[in-house]
């Protein structure tokens, strides 16, 4: 029980950096990126490569990849946003956008690495188990969570403590107000959309340690779960991502000791139960209609 | 509004005759079933998102359901098929009924809902603890039912009345009040339209469909496991076919299966992740340059759609 609980807030640190930049994404562009999964799985293949090919360590190539894919996230940001965001239903035109591209990268990746599925096998953070509590955990899980755990403050000091964050801030609390009053915000947005894809390729470094190995049909279940968390937790706030990770997490080990066969059944039902019973989050804006 | 319904009945023949004659022009019968199953899920997506605005990633969750709620009939109960076929669309109606709160909410949300309580029934039929009911992952097998002739010939049928019902939907009040709250429930609701109950009628229409139609393709494939008729890349398919031909049309989403389930079969079988690839880029254009719809091609020049 009680091991159950500290590998759920592990995993819960974890998750809560998967969420995170999708939660980003959707705060300032109100649009739901459903390739986000698929940057996960890019940051996944990056270090599993890397690892191959120059037996680098999985965390520089977890800095790597989160610099690449956040280039390139500003990049894809120019091109695909500004056009659809002009058009009559922007939000659902969005997800059909991020769909195809969602498909454009898993072929991609069939292409380049296979359907197999590729990890890191050896023991790159040590072999000792890290002793928590007097219970021994596989340290992966502890680096995992600690790094999820810083990342999550960087982003916190991003967003409430540069003059960019707060202009991010102030986008995510209303688009056309935030214009008005002078704030650029397709370059906010830009910024904020490639640290979310950077988020999720740092996610995703980890991967192959946290969810047992990479495939590159791992997209669209991911993004679901992320979209599970940061619903769970509240839009537009890195704490209640964390808060929404922690819960996710902590259900996710339990279920795993208690009912196995039925916790892939988990994201699913806590996302349909919150989005029925209290789809605003711990704290959030409106969403419901009629 | 005569001529209109020799249009509309014209339409329906067309149609019919088409998937009537087609086998004797073109052998590969189960790609045309295929093409039948999804015109109709498309035009069951069209209903849905063309006339609500609702986008149902999850809409796979009914044809699943319609497709397991058939087979079981037929083999726990040994229904006759074309009553197992009814059963399974009740079943999916029954579904829907379940489901329905997720109408209330809006845009994204509803989509990713809806994807996330297909996910859950698919893992919930396909459960290896559920295996005495629904035979858990090792899927289905319906040998001693199998008539691909006849099981082609009700699809035809499924297939006519789906159209009909469209273009009644197209014409009627019913069809002008889902328009009027997709574009603006409040006003919709001042003007004396019941949009939530409105709303739950269009979502069973398109969830009875799906469900026949499910029950239809389990029919006429006989052996299945549940991810074949649980697969996500359904309900894109039919959502991707709708969009490129224009939704809201009747022979938008009709025009948009014929041509890419076509392109499908010419490169998709042989090598999946490169139709996976043009077809991922081809929804990435069509959204950046054509968001309406081939449809709306027509559309600009003043040219009427039907």
């Amino acid at each position: 029980m009680l091991y159950a609980l500290i590998a759920g807030v592990l995993f819960g640190l974890y998750y809560a950096l998967i969420g995170l930049g999708l939660n980003l994404t959707f705060g300032v562009l109100r649009m739901v990126n459903l390739a986000h999964g698929d940057f996960v799985m890019i940051g996944g293949f990056a270090a599993v490569t890397a690892f191959s090919a120059w037996h680098l360590h999985p965390l520089w190539s977890l800095v790597l990849a989160a610099v690449l894919i956040f280039a390139v996230g500003i990049g894809l940001y120019y091109v695909l946003v500004p056009r659809i965001a002009t058009t009559k239903d922007p939000e659902m035109i969005s997800l059909v956008l991020f769909f195809g591209l969602s498909q454009v990268i898993e072929a991609l990746a069939v292409m380049q690495f296979g359907n197999n599925t590729q990890s890191i096998y050896e023991p790159v953070f040590g072999k000792a188990p890290i002793n928590i509590l007097g219970q021994p955990f596989p340290a992966v899980w502890v680096v995992s969570g600690l790094v999820s755990l810083l990342a999550l403050l960087l982003v916190y000091l991003y967003l409430y403590r540069t003059r960019i964050g707060y202009s991010t801030r102030a986008v995510m609390a209303s688009r056309e107000e935030a214009e008005v009053s002078g704030i650029s915000v397709h370059k906010v947005s830009a910024i904020a959309f490639a640290i979310g894809l950077g988020l999720a390729a740092a996610a995703g470094a980890l991967a192959p340690f946290m969810l047992g190995g990479i495939t590159p049909d791992l997209g669209v279940g991911l993004t679901v779960t992320a979209f599970a968390v940061i619903v769970l937790g509240s839009l537009g706030n890195p704490l209640g991502t964390v808060a929404g990770g922690l819960i996710y997490g902590i259900a996710l080990m339990l279920m795993q000791t208690y009912l196995p066969s039925w916790s892939a059944l988990l994201p699913y039902l806590l996302l349909l139960l919150v989005l029925l019973i209290k789809p605003s989050g711990l704290f959030g804006r409106q969403v419901r209609s009629a | 509004m005569l001529r209109r319904r020799w249009v509309d009945a014209l339409v329906v023949v067309v149609v019919v005759v088409a998937f009537v004659l087609a086998p004797q022009a073109y052998s590969n019968e189960t790609l045309l079933f295929q093409m039948m199953v999804y015109i109709a899920l498309s035009q069951g997506v069209n209903i849905l998102y063309g006339f609500t605005g609702y986008l149902p990633f999850g809409y796979v969750g009914f044809f699943g359901i319609g497709a397991y709620g058939a087979s079981l009939l037929m083999l726990h109960l040994s229904w006759p098929p074309i009553l197992a076929l009814l059963g399974g669309g009740a079943i999916a109606v029954l579904l829907g009924l379940l489901l329905s709160p997720l109408l209330r909410l809006s845009g994204a949300y509803f989509a990713i809902a809806s994807l996330a309580a297909s996910q859950a029934v698919y893992l919930i039929v396909s459960n290896p603890s559920l295996q005495n009911v629904t035979y858990g992952p090792y899927g289905i097998q319906l040998v001693s039912q199998f008539n691909p002739t006849l099981s082609y010939y009700v699809m035809v049928a499924i297939l006519a009345l789906t159209v009909a019902v469209v273009l009644y939907i197209r014409r009627s009040r019913f069809g002008t009040a889902l328009q009027a709250m997709r574009d603006d429930p409040v006003s919709a609701a001042m003007a004396g339209v019941p949009v939530v109950r409105q709303r739950t009628f269009a979502w069973m229409i398109s969830a009875a469909i799906a469900g026949v139609v499910g029950g239809a393709f389990a029919w006429q494939t006989s052996v299945f496991y549940p991810d074949a008729v649980f697969s996500l890349s359904i309900s894109i398919f039919a959502i991707v076919f709708t969009l490129f031909g224009g939704a809201g049309t009747l022979l938008g989403p009709l025009f948009g299966t014929v041509v890419l389930y076509g392109m499908y079969n010419t490169i998709g079988i042989s090598d999946p992740q490169y139709f996976q690839l043009i077809y991922g880029l081809l929804i990435i254009l069509l959204v950046l340059f054509l968001p309406d719809g081939a449809a709306s091609l027509l559309k600009r020049r003043g040219t009427h759609v039907l």
